[in-house]
């Protein structure tokens, strides 16, 4: 009887399977771009990092889509990725219509033709966006748009003034295996780091000939990798989470390592509270990584008019505005500037209009074997990032 | 019951005037005499459950595993294949990383047996009848919070240097291996306590006292008379304690400093290469199914 009941279980299970995997294959098309914004479809699914779509849940003091519901018509859903691995999952899934995607999601979810060109000429915010934000290879490919800029920010180096002497303004500190600083270092937690030590390695080993942190050939993604492993030793944690990252940094436990500015302001507000010693963030002299979010179509979208309309109101100065004050970035839209009330030097905290600035920063994208940056087809490509991960960490 | 209920027939069922059955009726008369469709139709939910649901995720768990992600991690390619297995072989880091879970959880496992078996004791044999209550209810409860909860108000403990610990005592482990067994050892230790405190209360008294009579000590005793006989409970609670410690990732990332251990990589890897997270998570069901199989004999699977 035992018998019979599992292979009827085993039969269901085999079934089931089955089933799933004919559903997941994916389509190779990846849609086309709306000719017009027609007449919302009611609803919209979106896919966005925390602090994106705010609908007034977390602080009613902060809620731009319940405007945008009233305006189009489009009830909004937001599903929360924590990671740009986990957006690009989600994406998979084929049940959303849009997702506000870092670079290194953003190439992944273009070649395998999950989003949909867009038709900028639809969005009338597009002209204001800063203009070293447009057609970037993280954005766009083979001469089509694949989305609208939202806001960037590079990763500075965060470090407490009253344990790391004398100020740095090099990466090396970081790297050293050596470091006085022993067991007070952190690094971002993510495959996507180990761009960081290429960037570093571009500079203090010039022989290894890196141009493009995201486009290494083996020896020297080798290199990368073998300076993470000595990095490893020195490290007191690694962070993915920013508030966990806030609070070691507060506390003490960390006293130095990457960082996003968000980190850092939320830290000094809380320090200063306390009336302790600030943390000072710089811009090492080797330049730095960074991320430039763009919201993106799905190419499965089944509320795509609904979408334009996102895209199109998220990227107004106002909206811009309050998103950027509340996230902590720079806004893709320089009108937005003018609209912080709160804080006027918001943008020169931020630096949202230094193009210099932008340009110098390496904004996280996915890696491929066709290098991205156009040398050749002997890139390492991701799968290979993320395994080296698992072995940097040891 | 049902069937011999029939003086006062609810009037809805009742087919016609002249008493033929009711409906009801006719469903109870043909399952009572097919015990075979009723034990059936009983357990077909619970079954399909537990073979669909729960043998069909690891069944599917397993062909995930045999997937592989494509070169620029955009696709999961779905040929069968032992790439996945082949590198977590071939790679020394898997290895360490399997080994550091294992060495982990048998070390909470042994530390919760230290500290289990003489509360238990206590709590079981020593303590009087109000202090015993209490003392169940203080295991018990940190059971109902979450956990969590727990984990990050060990994170605010151990931190170092400004962690609690450290600004009372001036040092503090700090974040990393020591830090997460200790973390493990206080969530997990309930799960020993309850069932070394069972076994205890299923000790009769009477044998301590002859053991005392005959001129045995307490350690001697203890030995030769409590241990054999709790043998069983202890390796019941440590089948949780070694279970949940091997599968665990939260207290990893939170008090685990750069520590890796399975969990930790099969949750890093669930979203970027979901197959390879598969392979690495077949390990620790394997080193349980090795674990069970050799307590079976010992019979503690009856006192779970």
């Amino acid at each position: 009887m035992i018998s019979k009941r599992f292979a009827v279980g085993f039969g269901t299970a085999l079934a089931l399977i089955a089933a799933s995997c004919g559903s997941s294959s994916t389509s190779t098309s990846g849609g086309t771009a709306l000719k017009s914004i027609g007449k919302g479809e009611g609803s919209l699914q979106l896919i966005a990092w925390a602090g994106y779509a705010e609908n007034g849940s977390t602080d009613p003091a902060y809620n731009w889509v319940g405007k945008f519901e009233t305006d189009s018509g489009c009830k909004v859903d937001v599903k929360v990725g924590n990671t740009s691995d986990e957006m690009f999952q989600l994406m998979q899934t084929g049940g959303y219509d849009g997702v506000s995607a870092s670079g290194d999601a953003s190439v992944r979810l273009i070649d395998s033709a999950l989003v949909a060109p867009v038709n900028t000429a639809l969005f009338t915010n597009y002209a204001d966006i800063s203009p070293f934000l447009k057609d970037t290879d993280y954005n766009s490919s083979g001469g089509k748009n694949y989305g609208i800029p939202h806001g960037w920010g590079a990763n500075y180096l965060m470090y407490n003034p009253n344990v790391v002497k004398p100020a740095p303004d090099s990466w090396s500190v970081v790297f050293d295996k050596n470091s006085p600083y022993k067991g007070k270092i952190t690094a971002y937690d993510a495959p996507i780091y180990i761009a960081d030590a290429a960037l570093y390695l571009a500079t203090a080993q010039p022989a290894l000939g890196i141009k493009d942190p995201y486009s290494l050939t083996q020896k020297q993604f080798d290199a990368a990798v073998a300076l993470l492993k000595d990095q490893h030793s020195v490290i007191g944690e690694y962070w993915a989470n920013y508030a966990l990252s806030e609070t070691a940094f507060e506390q003490g436990s960390i006293a130095l390592g990457t960082t996003w500015q968000i980190i850092a302001n939320l830290s000094n507000a809380t320090l200063k509270k306390a009336g302790s010693t600030e943390l000072k963030t710089v811009s090492p002299k080797e330049g730095s990584t960074g991320w430039s979010d763009t919201w993106m179509v799905s190419s499965k979208a089944k509320h795509p008019n609904c979408m334009y309309m996102w895209m199109n109101y998220i990227t107004t100065p106002a909206v811009q505005a309050q998103v950027a004050e509340y996230f902590g970035e720079a806004p893709a839209n320089p009108k937005a500037c003018a609209l912080i009330p709160d804080d006027p030097t918001f943008c020169d905290v931020f630096k949202a209009k230094d193009s210099a600035f932008a340009s110098a920063i390496k904004f996280w994208a996915t890696p491929r074997k066709q290098c991205l940056n156009g040398s050749g087809d002997n890139c390492v490509p991701f799968a290979d990032w993320i395994k080296a991960w698992t072995e940097i960490k040891g | 019951m049902h069937a011999v209920d029939t003086s006062d027939a609810d009037p809805m069922t009742v087919a016609g005037p002249n008493g033929s059955a009711t409906v009801k009726r006719r469903v109870s008369r043909f399952f009572s005499a097919r015990p075979n469709v009723r034990l059936a139709s009983l357990l077909s939910g619970p079954a399909l459950w537990l073979v669909a649901l729960y043998l069909g995720s690891l069944i599917a768990l397993f062909l995930t595993s045999l997937y592989r992600l494509n070169e620029d991690g955009t696709a999961i390619t779905e040929k069968i294949g032992a790439g996945n297995y082949r590198e977590l072989l071939d790679k020394p880091v898997y290895r360490d990383i399997a080994v550091r879970t294992i060495g982990v959880a048998a070390l909470v496992t042994v530390i919760d047996i230290c500290l289990a078996l003489p509360i238990a004791f206590f709590i079981a044999k020593i303590a009087r009848p109000r202090v015993r209550t209490l003392m169940i209810t203080a295991v018990l409860v940190p059971l109902w919070g979450s956990y969590l909860v727990k984990a990050f108000a060990w994170r605010a403990l151990l931190g170092s240097p400004g962690g609690v610990i450290d600004r009372t005592i001036g040092n503090s482990p700090g974040y990393g291996l020591p830090a997460l067994v200790i973390v493990l050892s206080y969530l997990w230790l309930p799960y020993m306590i309850v069932p070394i405190y069972a076994g205890l209360d299923r000790l009769p008294d009477s044998l301590l006292e002859a053991s005392n009579d005959l001129g045995a000590g307490f350690w001697y005793t203890f030995r030769s008379v409590v241990v054999p006989m709790l043998l069983p409970a202890i390796i019941a609670g440590s089948v949780f304690t070694f279970a949940l410690s091997m599968g665990d990732y939260i207290a990893v990332a939170l008090v685990g400093g750069p520590t890796q251990m399975i969990g930790s990589v099969v949750y890093a890897n669930f979203a970027s290469d979901l197959p390879f997270a598969a392979a690495f998570a077949t390990v620790p069901i394997l080193v349980m199914i090795v674990y069970l199989l050799g307590i079976r004999r010992t019979g503690a699977l009856d006192n779970l």
